[in-house]
């Protein structure tokens, strides 16, 4: 559905990633995990198609639901109306959306638990909120290949929940192929069927969630100790150790 | 309450209309625009009261006619003097509004005027020219409206870079082809016969439509209305450019061909105006803030609502140049010391919002 063959981009001398292979299909989903300037939002970004490759090719279909990073505060729209433009592919050069389009934005924000956000101004939204009404309009362009930017990164934790839910429901539902980046490989083991590690410009680690993301793997990627451990019996944890000295322990 | 969460789901036609609930502010707005209309058929150093006036149209209009209680020399007055000069104000207050707030729009930036594209100092220039070489009415028009569309095209083919343009790239460059259109005409102006030719370009570039009688009414206004027309059709179009150029691209927009398009129509309203009336500025800046104030940042009724607003202020502007002092006073000076002021207690007022959030 959506693939990488032999992809690399360049920022002038400097590659970004190379030598990279990626295919997803329909009711898979794919999460990237990476440091910060690793390159995650570069390839994402050139999935999208918003950046050429230096080397290999993309396959993509035409339409694809894009939820960017940041979305800027220079938006003075209603929300509902920022969520209809999603429908821009079928509203002609010199047309404006129809009560059909209206009709499926609002569906789209329900389908997301954002109705509340409709009619306030997306400009003062805090960041986690634009974030659910962009993915309300990524729902409503009916792509088939959701591509979603650190999606969870400005959210709350009942929000996190809120949105990994919607994309747990999207993939069961099998017509989606979902893709996206995050710094919290807990998010990638709850409902991501696939991880891709970038560990460096040409190496990538990429396989099923579970297998790819062991304690040494991730421990790698990030540079510091990590435990995955069971909690509660079924929740699949990931623990960061930010501090480890002695001394902090409780007792 | 049923359980069900379709309770709270709102039904798609009032969010429609929701989003077109203030549309009674553009017809209080039309309503003044005509208002202002028959003010300024009424007012001048020759006054018509606004009921005679209005006989002296319906009476064009009915099939019947009415009978005359009016003299000739007001009929001539209304008709021949003051209809056309006042079309051709609303024409032209409108087409420059309206570029204005579509180019604030596709340019993400509330500081863009329509003279930014390089088209109103290209027109200058062709103008400039024309009275250098002694050509007037049609020439000078014609002229002045070639130089613009050239400098629409040098600003799109220097900004081209690799098949395309970015926004910023297309501003500088605006800025550039404007320095240097500039330049020319000041050339233009050292040239100048100080007696004669200097005066008359000085005048022209300050803007007037003195010389606005039907012929050239019925000239500029079809194609002030047929851009005006393009970009009106295209106002949910400016909305998705107004995201932002990944945005737009991603929801399917072809961003490069959709800008263009929208600056050739500004281009066709701005050097139409220009080649009628000289440079007006401000219309184009100061308008467009205004309805936003009223009407919000919405295109589909932001872009009526500037024409509307728009024709409505320069038909002020107009009057009180023709009528505040024997001599008329160039409209370009007046847009300016009005417009300045304006702007500058907009701006206060916005930054006192969003400070206030």
């Amino acid at each position: 559905m959506i693939g990488l063959n032999g992809a690399g981009v360049r920022r002038g001398e400097r590659w970004i990633f190379r030598r990279l292979d990626l295919q997803l299909g329909p009711g898979r989903c794919l999460a990237v995990l990476g440091p910060n300037g690793r390159g995650k939002t570069t390839l994402i970004r050139a999935l999208a198609g918003l950046l050429p490759l230096a080397e290999g090719e993309r396959s993509a279909p035409k339409e694809i639901g894009y939820v960017a990073q940041s979305i800027g505060d220079s938006v003075p729209y209603r929300c509902l109306d920022v969520v209809v433009m999603g429908r821009a592919r079928r509203i002609g050069l010199f047309g404006s959306p129809s009560r059909a389009d209206y009709r499926a934005a609002e569906h789209a924000l329900a389908q997301v638990d954002g109705l509340r956000f409709a009619d306030r101004f997306f400009n003062r939204l805090s960041g986690g909120e634009r974030q659910i009404v962009m993915l309300a309009r990524a729902l409503v362009t009916g792509a088939e290949v959701l591509i979603l930017d650190e999606p969870a990164s400005a959210l709350d934790l009942a929000n996190q929940a809120l949105l990994l839910s919607v994309l747990h429901q999207l993939r069961a539902d099998g017509r989606h192929a979902i893709l996206f980046s995050t710094h919290l490989p807990q998010h990638a083991l709850c409902i991501a069927d696939e991880a891709l590690l970038m560990l460096g410009v040409e190496e990538h680690l990429q396989g099923a969630a579970d297998t790819v993301m062991t304690e040494a793997n991730l421990a790698r990627l990030y540079g510091i100790p990590i435990h995955r451990a069971r909690v509660a019996g079924t929740v699949e944890a990931v623990v960061p150790v930010f501090l480890d000295w002695p001394g902090t322990a409780r007792s | 309450m049923t359980a069900s969460s379709a309770a709270d789901f709102r039904d798609g036609a009032t969010a429609h209309a929701a989003a077109t609930n203030r549309s009674w502010l553009l017809v209080a707005m039309a309503a003044a625009l005509v208002a202002m209309m028959v003010v300024a058929l009424c007012a001048g150093r020759f006054s018509v009261a606004p009921g005679t006036a209005l006989r002296i149209i319906a009476a064009q209009i009915l099939p019947g006619g009415l009978e005359a209680d009016w003299s000739s020399l007001q009929e001539r007055i209304v008709l021949l003097v003051r209809m056309p000069r006042v079309l051709m104000a609303a024409a032209c207050g409108a087409g420059l509004a309206l570029c204005g707030a579509a180019l604030q729009g596709v340019f993400r930036n509330p500081l863009v005027s329509p003279h930014i594209l390089g088209v109103s100092s290209g027109a200058s220039l062709g103008g400039a020219v024309a009275i250098l070489l002694g050509v007037s009415g049609a020439g000078l028009v014609g002229l002045s409206f070639l130089a613009g569309a050239a400098a629409l095209l040098l600003v799109g083919l220097l900004a081209r870079i690799d098949g395309r343009s970015g926004v910023v790239t297309v501003v500088l460059t605006g800025v550039v082809v404007s320095a240097l259109f500039s330049a020319l005409v000041s050339m233009a102006q050292f040239l100048a016969d100080p007696d004669s030719s200097l005066p008359a370009i000085v005048f022209w570039l300050m803007g007037s439509f003195a010389a606005a009688g039907w012929r050239q009414t019925l000239l500029a206004a079809p194609v002030i209305l047929a851009g005006g027309l393009v970009i009106w059709a295209m106002r949910f179009r400016i909305n998705l450019l107004s995201l932002g150029e990944d945005d737009a691209r991603m929801l399917g927009v072809r961003v490069e061909r959709d800008r263009w398009l929208i600056f050739a129509a500004v281009a066709l309203v701005e050097a139409t105006v220009v080649s009628f009336s000289g440079v007006i500025g401000w219309v184009g800046l100061v308008v467009p803030h205004f309805a936003r104030l009223l009407v919000g940042s919405d295109h589909r009724i932001l872009i009526p609502a500037s024409a509307l607003m728009g024709g409505a202020y320069l038909l002020l502007i107009d009057t009180i140049a023709r009528t505040a002092t024997t001599a008329e006073i160039p409209l370009g000076v007046l847009t300016a010391i009005v417009g300045a002021p304006i702007f500058a207690l907009l701006l206060r007022q916005r930054q006192k919002q969003e400070m206030g959030e």
